[in-house]
């Protein structure tokens, strides 16, 4: 019996688990299944991505843990906020409790659409992102409750995190985009053929220095894979009073563009497979609309009902979260079992459990570390603080 | 003897400031393929003021990059390069048009290293002509020192002579961090005596150091860039009156210097600040607060006294416009004010 289920696991590519995931395991699970996506809206473009995609159960465990985890995250961050003991700006990229729906799609399609040498870099909407990029749980909710063991040391909080190839976490809105294009030449000069992902909101779109990029990107065939995060509304402004043409993804003019699902996790990564592998053959920089929907208000100060309707909001949930799409499709498919999808939620829970009560409870930094990282390699040097009497020593 | 030593003794060159700026960064460009350059007209026009000519017939077009008119997105890229690991120099044709793209400088490039708590650093120089030029009016005229100056996690350096502009640049671009390279365009033609270290491709001059350019006993005289020049002038003049001023070249706006002109001022005990930007809030301004905040001050036996550009815009008439910038005549006024005489 042993024997033969050692057998089935090492089929079904599952390591030996204790006795309860052994039982669940023993079940015929499909190796992986092929779903139908949606098309893509292209501009410029013959061809977009494929309307159908095979997913695999280890990739569908893992889109549904990490989606999981970085939903829990942002509720756990909302709860935090309510405390008080994450201060300031907390823009959340998840839904409530009993409603969800939201960005999770997003930052997890991409990642799987990417390689971890590629590079990414998006606007102050940017906790689930740097998760996706590698950093911890741990490391974020400190970050955001502004505590030593924070994954900027406590200087930066909500908007300023940063994790290898990815570059934040930005507050102003807009200047992410020609730093991606920038990141974006860098990939160019280096030769190694990766691309730069450069999200920026429905909002962000009437910058003009990201026509300035586009133009660039396009002049120098940058690798840079422009993606703007259609969520409906910047801030209070629904995108119908913000912008002319609220196509966003032919607002590239001359650049390529596809708009795509930002609610289907499948959709995400197929668009960004297809985007990424157009901008490594060179051909230069390339857009992506996601299309989703920001159920929260636009940060912990907006509840998000003063510039539109109850209903809206009920409609768009009730209709596509991204992570209960994700579990039904698997589920149908047998690629999954409800209960193990459960046992999932149940470890990232507590983990989430664990990173809020470390970051609960770790100081704050050091008072003699304000004047720290001022310059990169430099020896240290004297900081003036709030008169000319009291100094703050700055080491690199 | 005589002879033989004569024929022995290297002649100093004489290279003017644009000629020391272009070979600082061709230097830098050979050593070290991160480093390359954008901006507009720096690569087919050999640079608006021909300070990057020759290079992009030498580096080609993956080095030396044309940039449209569009100064907030190729700063930004710049810095993002930076981000990424390259080592850009950006070029504003003026420091004026910078202001376009002040965000990039000061919000992606100064704070970016501290807010990630020292995980992310940006070797981004930002470089360019500053200050007043010669009938150009008021909006190519202004001097950005003090507003850079102002920022935490920038650098600003101001070169007055070809020495300066060399080793400062050549630092620049080897620092790890965002710098600022106010140039000067009137200076640009200016020949100056490269001495012979200067020669060297591994000249470097430390950025946060200023410089005695001529030592004296009776007054303290402290100034960035062309005005260093006027001083000198100054105090050639008053030399003749038996007047003999230390003439301080700062070469670094930010971290300023202010050890060397405490200790100038302990031992002349009067001061006098010279530049070519705006009263309020000026460079001056803030070597006088901080000559008052240390031990320097009880030293002073007359007030710190302050020479600047005019209060006004710069008007585009030459006799409005001479009369907006420090003089070298303003400058023995204020000194003789200074010492009472």
């Amino acid at each position: 019996m042993r024997k033969m289920l050692a057998a089935v696991s090492r089929v079904l590519g599952v390591a030996q688990k204790p006795a309860s995931r052994v039982l669940v395991a023993s079940r015929n699970f499909a190796n992986d299944a092929t779903f139908e996506i949606k098309k893509c809206d292209l501009h410029r473009l013959e061809e977009g991505p494929p309307v159908t995609t095979v997913l695999t159960r280890e990739d569908g465990l893992k889109y549904y843990r990490m989606m999981q985890t970085v939903r829990r995250m942002e509720l756990k961050a909302d709860q935090l906020y309510k405390q008080k003991i994450i201060r300031g700006f907390c823009h959340l990229c998840d839904g409530q409790l009993l409603l969800p729906l939201t960005q999770e799609a997003c930052c997890v399609g991409l990642e799987a659409g990417i390689n971890p040498t590629d590079h990414l870099i998006t606007a102050y909407r940017a906790h689930g992102f740097t998760f996706t990029r590698g950093l911890s749980v741990r490391e974020i909710l400190t970050e955001l409750t502004g505590r030593r063991g924070g994954c900027a040391k406590g200087k930066g909080g909500s908007m300023h995190m940063y994790a290898k190839n990815f570059y934040g976490g930005n507050g102003i809105v807009g200047a992410q985009v020609p730093l991606g294009a920038g990141i974006a030449l860098a990939c160019k000069y280096n030769g190694k053929d990766e691309v730069c992902l450069t999200l920026y909101g429905d909002g962000a779109a009437n910058q003009g220095q990201i026509f300035e990029a586009y133009n660039m990107a396009a002049l120098w065939k940058l690798p840079c894979v422009f993606i703007c995060e259609n969520n409906r509304y910047g801030m209070g402004t629904s995108v119908e009073r913000a912008a002319a043409s609220t196509d966003y993804y032919k607002r590239g003019d001359f650049i390529p563009g596809l708009r795509v699902d930002g609610m289907d996790i499948l959709c995400v990564r197929e668009a960004t497979r297809f985007a990424a592998a157009y901008c490594r053959s060179g051909k230069g920089p390339i857009l992506m609309e996601l299309q989703t929907y920001r159920y929260h208000g636009h940060s912990m100060s907006d509840p998000g009902v003063s510039y539109r309707t109850r209903e809206e909001i009920q409609e768009v949930r009730s209709k596509s979260d991204p992570i209960m799409l994700l579990k039904d499709r698997m589920v149908n498919s047998n690629l999954a079992s409800v209960e193990e999808l459960k046992e999932i939620d149940v470890e990232v829970r507590k983990e989430i459990e664990d990173a809020a009560q470390f970051a609960t409870a770790d100081p704050e930094p050091p008072l003699e570390e304000l004047g720290y990282h001022i310059y990169s390699s430099d020896p240290p040097f004297e900081v003036r603080g709030a008169n000319q009497w009291i100094k703050f020593k700055s080491v690199s | 003897m005589a002879a033989v030593c004569g024929l022995m003794r290297r002649p100093l060159e004489q290279v003017t400031v644009r000629d020391a700026i272009n070979q600082g960064m061709d230097e830098e460009l050979e050593r070290d393929e991160k480093v390359f350059l954008l901006g507009e007209e720096v690569a087919q026009y050999d640079g608006a003021y021909k300070v990057s000519r020759g290079l992009w017939k030498k580096y080609g077009d993956k080095r030396i990059i044309d940039t449209p008119i569009s100064e907030m997105g190729f700063a930004g890229i710049a810095v993002g390069a930076a981000m990424a690991g390259l080592r850009p120099i950006c070029e504003f044709m003026t420091f004026n048009f910078s202001m376009q793209a002040i965000d990039q400088v000061i919000n992606s490039a100064a704070k970016t290293y501290y807010m990630s708590g020292g995980i992310q650093p940006v070797p981004v120089v930002f470089r360019g002509p500053n200050g007043a030029s010669a009938g150009v009016a008021a909006q190519h005229s202004q001097c950005f020192a003090a507003w850079y100056g102002h920022c935490p996690g920038l650098k600003v350096v101001s070169p007055w002579n070809s020495e300066d502009a060399k080793g400062l640049i050549k630092s620049a671009i080897r620092d790890n961090n965002p710098v600022v390279v106010l140039e000067n365009e009137l200076m640009y033609g200016v020949p100056f005596e490269l001495p012979s270290e200067a020669q060297s491709k591994d000249f470097l001059i430390p950025i946060g150091k200023a410089k005695i350019e001529r030592q004296g006993t009776h007054i303290t005289v402290v100034a960035h860039s062309r005005p260093v020049g006027h001083c000198l002038e100054a105090a050639t003049v008053l030399s003749k009156e038996g007047i003999e001023c230390e003439v301080i070249n700062m070469r670094t706006i930010r971290p300023m210097d202010i050890e060397t002109i405490e200790a100038s001022v302990m031992k002349t005990n009067h001061l006098v600040t010279v530049e070519g930007g705006w009263p309020q809030f000026g460079v001056g301004a803030e070597v006088c607060a901080r000559i008052m905040e240390g031990p320097a001050f009880n030293f002073l036996d007359a007030p710190a006294v302050r020479v600047t550009g005019a209060d006004v815009p710069m008007p585009y008439a030459k006799i409005l416009e001479d009369n907006s910038i420090p003089q070298v005549k303003d400058i023995i006024f204020a000194i003789k004010k200074t010492l009472n005489i």
